[in-house]
């Protein structure tokens, strides 16, 4: 596009002005040096001049600022990297659509921990309502329905639930790594899908999760993902869409 | 506060209190027909059991696991415990029960004369825990008559460091910052935990561990500060989750002053099982009843999957059951903290109208109960100052419709947990709201046949609806088709029901028998 400039600066009221505004909070009690640390603080930012709006005591060992100044910094629009993603993250409303709009029923997952593993933090936090980190889980979105068998299933057992549910994804979270049994126990979930589903399109997808699976890598256990440390429910719910409806006209 | 500014009529009112009260009953005769791993765990730490083994896990719980094993737990631990204890092979109930855990004890069910010797037993060490659990009681109304108690609204900040030895200044801080409550938020995922974590922890996930030395040291804290202050600061946790009678017990054993203790929220959120959750709580608040904690319920978790405004009258229904199962626990009005939250979408026209509509009936509704108001979380966007000015909305609703205890909303919700800053912005929002309202409630009185009245008497209406149908089909079905907050939750699914056991004729527990005698 011509006209449109490579290099911009924040804007105030004014192209080119700079001004930004920022808050925070030092602990330094509000006394004569208070609004000098600030402004040393924000120069060093690259704020020249800023101006302390804002000074509030908070307590007698804190105060809290509010400053506006001039960046000198230039931001150089050719040079920013968009990072690029496997699938979008998507909002429940926009999974939940994708689903009925392609799949024409409800999403159907199951999930356990499988063998001796009897932490079901994780599976929990991508499962259950509750979810995690303020996000809602699974059973939250109305377009999939959620089979959680809890914790100290066997491997079979959740295959064979899985086949009678006709999952279109089975999830098992994996903490304990004693003697390796995280990946022990998954690829007995992997053989176990293998031997129930000897054609590979018919299978469902097969996903782990786990803090300690960094050294290995999805074919080596003989799943379609892993999902680490933190991972949130919409990620995994946007992956059963970029995976299992992958022509699905997803709403920007 | 006039109880008339919605003319609610009394019939209606009526009618929805009989219906909860019909539709609490079946669950009421399971909880007193049934007992609970957790119930039982919870007997034998009234009476001074504590500590664990090395991995951690309680004695508590290798008592209960070898009394099960070997004679099960329908008459109750009491009785093969004491039993076992009067033998005179056990210095104490802990060297028991370090026994117990590695097969070294023989429990049987005592019969006759050695039955009566061991009930007798039982009754006086948990006599004990009830002892403690009364002084606590006297000390804290000591303490607010001495102190002084803050005015109403009490104004609620959450501490959730996951290390006790954090939460312990960041609390001291809030309650100098104007808290005159400090909720102390669990570490993820120890409602699942099918045991109670023990001593002081310094490691936990978004929150920190609900243990009885965390309880001491905090409320220790608390203590001090409250006197530095010239306030009773009130200290909360958490009496939900597969551990609930336990947590219960400890509470009143420290003297904590409220905890989150919900009729139906593990079902629906945690997926715990449903006969776990009605037989647990029941116990849970009659140990509250009788330590004069407050409990807080949570109605508001329902609005953060459903929508606010459909929704609306699946609130009321819960604190109508959980008034219900309150009393029917022994605990008073004023202990009911009935959860609601300020949770429509602000981009609906009248959202205010509406917000206030729920909040006036919720207050009228239940005119005695403290009332726990919740601030948004749903439709906070991450825009920190539209979230400033809704926070500010949400404050003058509670304001003018007498709500006893706020939450303070964080216009950092769902970005971080609460920086300093965030907190001290938010305090200033609430005050200067306070400040400014003053006594509004005093004017404010809708227009009768008006929106918020009309309102008001629709959802009291629909509540009553939704009552007659889960009376119709029983709460278990209700709860089984997602009548609440969208989760199915059928009766014989979730976690914790291998924990639940039908108590057999001759079941005896001596802290559900003084509960119920020192019922006032």
């Amino acid at each position: 596009m011509t006209g449109e400039p490579k290099i911009v600066r924040p804007y105030g009221d004014t192209t080119g002005d700079g001004m930004v505004q920022l808050s925070f909070t030092l602990p330094v009690g509000k006394d004569g040096r208070a609004d000098g640390a600030a402004l040393q603080l924000a120069r060093k930012m690259g704020l020249e001049p800023a101006t302390v709006v804002h000074s509030k005591a908070m307590g007698p060992d804190f105060t809290f600022f509010v400053v506006y100044g001039r960046v000198s910094h230039l931001v150089d629009l050719s040079q920013v990297e968009v990072v690029e993603r496997e699938f979008p993250v998507l909002t429940a409303k926009e999974v939940n659509l994708a689903i009925r709009s392609r799949l024409r029923r409800k999403l159907v997952v199951v999930g356990a921990t499988v063998g001796t593993d009897a932490h079901t933090v994780g599976l929990d936090a991508i499962l259950n309502v509750k979810g995690f980190a303020g996000e809602k889980g699974l059973e939250y979105y109305r377009e999939v329905r959620v089979v959680n068998m809890g914790s100290q299933v066997t491997a079979d057992e959740l295959v064979a639930r899985a086949k009678a549910e006709h999952a279109d994804a089975l999830l098992t979270s994996q903490v304990v790594t004693q003697k390796d049994a995280h990946l022990h126990h998954t690829r007995e979930v992997s053989e176990a899908v293998v031997a129930t589903w000897p054609d590979a399109s018919h299978r469902p997808l097969v996903i782990v999760g786990g803090p300690r699976f960094d050294t290995v890598t999805p074919k080596d256990l003989g799943v379609d993902r892993i999902f680490g440390r933190g991972t949130t429910p919409a990620e995994v719910a946007s992956y059963l869409v970029h995976a299992l409806l992958p022509t699905a006209k997803v709403p920007a | 506060m006039p109880q008339t500014k919605l003319g609610l009529d009394p019939a209606v009112v009526r009618r929805a209190r009989a219906l909860a009260r019909k539709a609490a009953a079946p669950v009421e005769k399971l909880a007193h027909t049934h007992t609970t791993v957790s119930v039982e765990r919870a007997t034998l730490r009234l009476a001074g059991v504590t500590g664990a083994d090395a991995t951690g896990m309680p004695w508590v719980n290798h008592l209960v696991d070898a009394v099960r094993e070997q004679v099960g737990l329908e008459y109750g631990v009491a009785l093969p415990v004491w039993h076992a204890l009067a033998s005179g092979e056990h210095t104490d109930l802990v060297a028991m029960a370090e026994k117990a855990a590695t097969g070294g004890v023989r429990f049987a069910l005592p019969t006759g004369k050695d039955a009566e010797r061991a009930a007798k037993a039982a009754r006086k060490a948990v006599g004990t825990g009830f002892v403690r659990i009364d002084r606590n009681r006297r000390d804290r109304n000591k303490l607010l008559a001495k102190l002084g108690d803050p005015p109403k609204p009490w104004i609620y900040l959450i501490v959730a460091t996951g290390d006790i030895y954090e939460d312990i200044p960041q609390a001291q801080a809030a309650a100098r910052e104007g808290a005159d409550i400090v909720a102390v938020i669990r570490s993820t995922g120890q409602s699942l935990l099918d045991y109670v974590p023990e001593g002081a922890t310094r490691e936990g996930y978004a929150g920190t561990y609900a243990t009885q030395e965390n309880f001491r040291l905090m409320r220790a804290a608390l203590d001090d500060v409250s006197r530095e202050l010239g306030r009773y600061v009130r200290l909360t946790n958490y009496a939900s989750g597969l551990c609930m009678p336990e947590i219960a017990a400890l509470a009143g054993l420290e003297r904590l002053d409220m905890m989150l203790n919900d009729c139906m929220y593990g079902i629906i959120f945690r997926d715990i099982n449903p006969q776990r959750t009605f037989i647990d709580q029941r116990f849970s608040r009659a140990i509250h009843a009788r330590a004069g904690i407050v409990i807080n319920t949570g109605e508001d978790n329902y609005l953060t999957t459903a929508d606010a405004v459909d929704a609306a009258h699946t609130v009321i229904v819960s604190q109508l059951l959980n008034e219900r199962f309150g009393l029917e626990a022994g605990l008073q009005p004023w202990q009911l903290g009935l959860g609601h939250a300020f949770e429509i979408n602000p981009d609906i026209p009248d959202s205010f109208r509406l917000e206030l509509a729920h909040a006036l009936l919720v207050r009228e509704l239940f005119p005695e109960a403290p009332l726990k108001y919740m601030p948004p979380t749903k439709h906070m966007s991450g825009n920190v100052f539209a979230g400033y000015l809704l926070d500010a909305f949400f404050n003058l609703v509670g304001v003018m419709t007498g709500q006893g205890i706020i939450l303070v909303g964080m216009m950092t919700e769902g970005i971080h947990t609460p920086f300093l800053s965030d907190r001290d912005l938010a305090l200033e929002n609430v005050n200067y709201v306070r400040n400014a309202v003053g006594d509004l409630a005093e004017d404010f009185r809708p227009a009768p046949g008006g929106f918020v009245v009309e309102r008001a008497h629709r959802v009291l209406g629909e509540s009553v609806e939704l009552l007659q149908r889960i009376v119709d089909d029983g709460l278990l079905d209700a709860i089984a088709d997602g009548t609440f907050g969208i989760t199915k939750r059928p009766a014989d699914g979730g976690k914790g029901l291998d924990g639940v056991v039908k108590k057999a004729d001759g079941y005896l527990n001596p802290a559900s028998d003084l509960l119920e005698e020192g019922r006032t």
